[in-house]
């Protein structure tokens, strides 16, 4: 859980686009990689760059490919405003600047020897992916690996290919759901805590970690605690309107804390008397 | 009959459930199987039976006009389906449609119904127990009306 950054943080490096891959009708994911051809830099799954589009503005951008490729950075981003429309709207060839990565990563080593249970709604699942990842890779240091995924609708579902993938690695259960389903839809419906009544898990062994809405997040944790999770094993990734990403500007702060260099992977226990705090 | 207690005993919904009540309800109780796609109740019908599931999917479905219709929820396996019966005028307020091959235990509303007004300890035992399930879905349900993934 440490904060990785180039000499300058302030400064950005170009990457050039290699590949923008559709993920759903607003959601893509881009692999950026150095314009310098030389070997990229090393993330925690959990970390985040910020992504300045020229002429645009300044994103921050969790990575979600796998943490042992370093000679790329892919990012998942949802076309919600100016700025992550041009970032999405990128053609192959073309430049941006990459800052980073910071942040607080996932308690992936902490979690060696346990099983490890994912909770991910909508597209909280991104910066969840190099921590999958990274278990996958890594097997035989982990128990079982339980991934509980809620998304809006069947169309709103981030790497549906994987999922199915992940869900035939051993000792892996995956479980997805939709709060609104058609008809043909065949799987489950609900949010993404009715998943629980039909996980395997092992409470006293098990490290939870949870990324989505706030709301959704705070509903979650306490469906763990209320399945026999103690609070110190339950990690959140919180997300606030990030500028500078190294804990200067304030414009982050919750509570005590800068989000982006005190996080944004938090335990539970630290962050559960804000969560309830109103106008936080 | 033993092997219906056996079943119903081991149901999470009656899961500690006092022996004298269990053989109350295996009186009302019936093996019952639905085909994927079948109506197991729908919308205005009577509602007469409540189901524990073991095995399979049931859709909880709204059709309304000039909208799509919704899967509003999914039940699985270890759990119930339907509490109309337990209060009048007793009508499905859903539809309920088996997403795969489905295996449940019915309880027989009526015969229930009865037997809860004979013996007030089943009702109460009955009435906290479905509560608890009213609760957890109304909670589940509160959640998804935030439509928490939308774009705000």
């Amino acid at each position: 859980m440490t904060t990785t950054t180039t000499t300058n943080p302030m400064v950005s490096q170009p990457y050039l686009v290699r590949e923008v891959a559709k993920e759903t009708s607003d959601t893509f994911t881009l692999t950026l990689e150095p314009e310098s051809g030389a070997n990229g830099t090393s993330f925690q799954p959990g970390q985040f760059s910020m992504l300045w589009v020229f002429g645009v503005g300044e994103l921050p951008i969790s990575i979600s490919g796998h943490p042992s490729e370093r000679d790329r950075l892919v990012y998942t981003v949802r076309s919600v405003g100016q700025a992550t429309h041009a970032l999405v709207s990128q053609a192959a060839g073309g430049c941006v600047g990459v800052r980073g990565p910071y942040g607080t990563g996932w308690p992936a080593e902490k979690a060696k020897g346990r099983d490890v249970i994912v909770v991910a709604g909508g597209i909280g699942l991104a910066p969840l992916r190099p921590l999958i990842y990274e278990i996958l890779s890594n097997r035989e240091a982990y128990g079982r690996l339980t991934i509980l995924y809620g998304a809006r609708s069947p169309r709103d579902l981030l790497y549906r290919k994987e999922l199915t993938a992940w869900a035939r690695q051993r000792d892996t259960q995956v479980l997805v759901t939709v709060d609104y389903g058609g008809l043909a839809w065949r799987g489950h419906v609900g949010v993404v805590t009715t998943l629980f009544k039909y996980a395997r898990l092992q409470p006293s062994r098990s490290t939870a970690m949870v990324c989505g809405p706030e709301i959704m997040m705070r509903f979650v944790a306490r469906e763990l605690e209320a399945h026999g999770l103690a609070r110190p094993d339950i990690y959140l990734s919180m997300e606030r309107n990030m500028k500078c990403g190294i804990g200067f500007c304030g414009h982050c702060q919750y509570g005590p804390h800068f989000i982006c260099k005190d996080g944004p992977i938090f335990p539970y226990e630290q962050l559960r008397p804000l969560l309830e705090k109103h106008e936080l | 009959m033993e092997n219906l207690e056996r079943i119903i005993a081991e149901h999470p919904f009656f899961a500690g459930l006092d022996h004298r009540f269990m053989t109350l309800l295996v009186g009302c109780a019936s093996n019952v199987r639905f085909e994927a796609g079948t109506y197991i109740f729908r919308e205005g019908g009577e509602a007469n039976e409540f189901y524990l599931i073991r095995a399979g999917k049931v859709a909880l479905e709204m059709h309304a006009p000039q909208h799509k219709p919704i899967i509003v929820s999914t039940l699985g396996e270890g759990e119930i389906l339907g509490w109309s019966w337990l209060l009048p005028p007793y009508h499905w307020k859903f539809h309920a449609r088996a997403v795969g091959d489905t295996r449940a235990i019915a309880l027989d509303g009526k015969c229930l119904r009865t037997k809860c007004e004979e013996n007030h300890d089943l009702g109460y035992e009955l009435v906290k127990r479905f509560a608890y399930i009213v609760d957890q879905r109304l909670e589940a349900t509160r959640l998804q009306l935030l439509d928490v993934y939308s774009v705000r």
